[in-house]
């Protein structure tokens, strides 16, 4: 009996299933109440004080509009980078559950590729209460919701690839700090979420476009503002899959170099 | 593809495990037959642990041949894996999750339906005494319990070869009697156990067959029996003296004692009549502050092979 590739994956989702049926109370609280409260706090209060003092909008837009298909993307990310380092040390180092796996006929790829889809579904859950609060908010309507959701997934996978291929390559969760706080931290801030990058220097600028979130948050916006340039939304979307496809690869290697050696 | 009984379950010839310049195992060869309990014996980092990877498909061969159920772990890992039971040193269980939680989703990784995976699940819980914790979390079970839900893990898909790298290391001797107890029954079963231990008595209790592992190589191969008359005398004097000072003792018992070793706290003088030693000793005048007559062991053997004990 070998085990096809997708059925190995889905055996390693259905053991993150299985763990969140047990887990899954003590993420409701980020999942719901963070949008609400970032779109509360920087939205609508933030958001009068900008809207006010700058009439003509934000990108010709209130500020709450600006705001929220960033924020949406942002998130993602965030939830992408804390699902993909801690849980995957755990897996190798602490708990040793992705250890047994491999002791079955499922083998690192199949770990690797089970904890990335895993991670899909969680964002693509997480994202749909994103996007249902910005609904309830007036920060966008159902259409460009629906149209949004693939965006925020993906860009989260973007992140959740390299990520877990990293974190897989480390011996301790030192690094993870220095991830949050040097790399994740100062792309949310600087990436275009909060404010247009042609407010950063030009030499700023073009580290901006380079990162992941930038692209993610062009299209995000683009999609809820029907701003979008599709030749640009090409690169956007072929930039950030990418990172996933590159970032899956790299992961296969660091799984299986700390797994099966 | 498949076995017939005569043929080795396990054939390795000149298998070698190398990380960088390091040489885990060098050039060993042996072979497992089907029903048979074989054991490598041999200190921390002797190479045994990466033997069982390679046998059990997780690490891959550097060199030589090996052969695990007639198939190829390199081109058939998955397939050979699906057919083996792993109980590895370190413990793997999913914390998050309840007893027999964690053999469900294991079943799972084995293709089993929930329907199959639970009525194994509960079968093996029996076998391993654990049946009342079956909805209890891990974490509060005792070291014991763990190696035995490790145990039902491992036999979740039926295993016909089950591999256990120190299965009762850091466990307490009344939980390595009933882990020892279930492996018995596992062999009277049937199932071919193949098992690494530093402990000569685990080694002496289960293996019908054993090989010596020192630095990397295999250094003597046969049943623990076999092995003690080989290697060493029927029985062993140790003797403890005052202060540690050894009295001279050249050339004044020859004759009847076969090889002495010389411990840091104590003496070992090995011969086929342990009491008459200790007589002839006290008729020259020669008085230990203790002495205890015993049957040689695998550690006199271990001993004898590498100049060392298997605990330093």
């Amino acid at each position: 009996m070998t085990m096809s590739a997708a059925r190995g994956v889905l055996r390693v989702v259905e053991h993150h299933a299985f763990v969140y049926r047990r887990t899954w109370r003590g993420t409701v609280f980020s999942t719901f109440l963070n949008p609400i409260l970032f779109l509360a706090a920087i939205g609508v209060g933030l958001g009068s004080f900008v809207d006010s003092s700058n009439p003509s909008g934000v990108e010709g837009v209130s500020y709450m509009m600006f705001l929220a298909p960033g924020i949406l993307v942002a998130t993602a990310m965030n939830t992408a980078t804390f699902e993909s380092t801690y849980p995957v040390m755990a897996g190798i180092r602490w708990l040793k559950t992705y250890v047994a796996m491999i002791l079955s006929p499922l083998d690192s790829r199949h770990v690797a590729t089970g904890q990335l889809v895993w991670v899909g579904l969680r964002l693509t859950f997480g994202a749909i209460v994103f996007l249902g609060v910005m609904v309830v908010f007036g920060a966008t309507d159902v259409p460009h919701a629906v149209a949004m959701l693939p965006v925020a997934v993906l860009t989260g996978v973007a992140f959740a690839a390299p990520i877990q291929a990293f974190a897989a390559a480390q011996t301790n969760d030192a690094p993870f700090a220095v991830l949050f706080r040097f790399v994740i931290m100062p792309m949310f801030i600087f990436s275009g979420t909060f404010f247009p990058i042609s407010q950063l220097p030009d030499a700023l600028q073009v580290v901006a476009v380079l990162t992941p979130l930038w692209h993610a948050v062009a299209l995000s916006r683009g999609i809820a503002l029907d701003m979008l340039d599709p030749a640009l939304a090409l690169v956007n979307v072929a930039y950030l899959t990418a990172f996933a496809v590159v970032g899956l690869l790299a992961s296969y290697r660091t799984f299986s170099r700390r797994l099966a050696e | 593809m498949s076995t017939d009984s005569k043929s080795p379950l396990i054939h390795a010839r000149g298998l070698t495990k190398r990380f960088g310049e390091f040489t885990a195992v060098d050039s060993v060869d042996f072979d497992v037959a089907p029903g048979e309990a074989f054991g490598f014996l041999g200190p921390n980092g002797a190479g045994k642990t990466s033997t069982m990877r390679m046998i059990g498909c997780i690490s891959p061969v550097t060199e030589g041949d090996l052969e695990v159920l007639g198939m190829d772990p390199e081109r058939d890992g998955s397939a050979i894996r699906g057919r083996l039971g792993v109980v590895p040193q370190a413990d793997t269980l999913d914390t998050e999750l309840t007893v027999k939680e964690n053999l469900l989703i294991y079943g799972r990784y084995f293709d089993l339906s929930y329907k199959e995976a639970g009525r194994r699940a509960d079968e093996l819980l029996e076998f391993v005494q654990l049946t009342d914790r079956a909805n209890d979390e891990v974490e509060p079970l005792s070291g014991g319990m763990k190696r035995r839900l490790t145990i039902a893990r491992a036999l979740i898909n039926e295993p016909s070869v089950l591999l256990l790298d120190e299965p009762t290391t850091g466990l307490d001797p009344q939980a390595r009697h009933l882990v020892w107890e279930r492996l018995y029954r596992l062999k009277r079963q049937g199932v071919t156990l193949i098992l690494t231990t530093h402990y000569m008595d685990e080694a002496e209790q289960l293996c019908d067959r054993l090989v010596v592992m020192d630095k990397a190589r295999i250094v003597a191969e046969g049943s623990p029996q076999s092995l003690i008359e080989q290697y060493s005398s029927r029985e062993v004097l140790e003797l403890r003296f005052e202060d540690g000072v050894t009295p001279d003792l050249e050339g004044k018992l020859d004759d009847i004692v076969e090889r002495t070793e010389q411990l840091p706290d104590r003496l070992l003088l090995y011969a086929d009549d342990g009491e008459k030693v200790a007589e002839v000793l006290h008729e020259q005048g020669i008085h230990p502050l203790s002495q205890l007559v015993r049957r040689s062991s695998l550690e006199d053997v271990f001993l004898r092979l590498t100049g060392r004990r298997l605990f330093e």
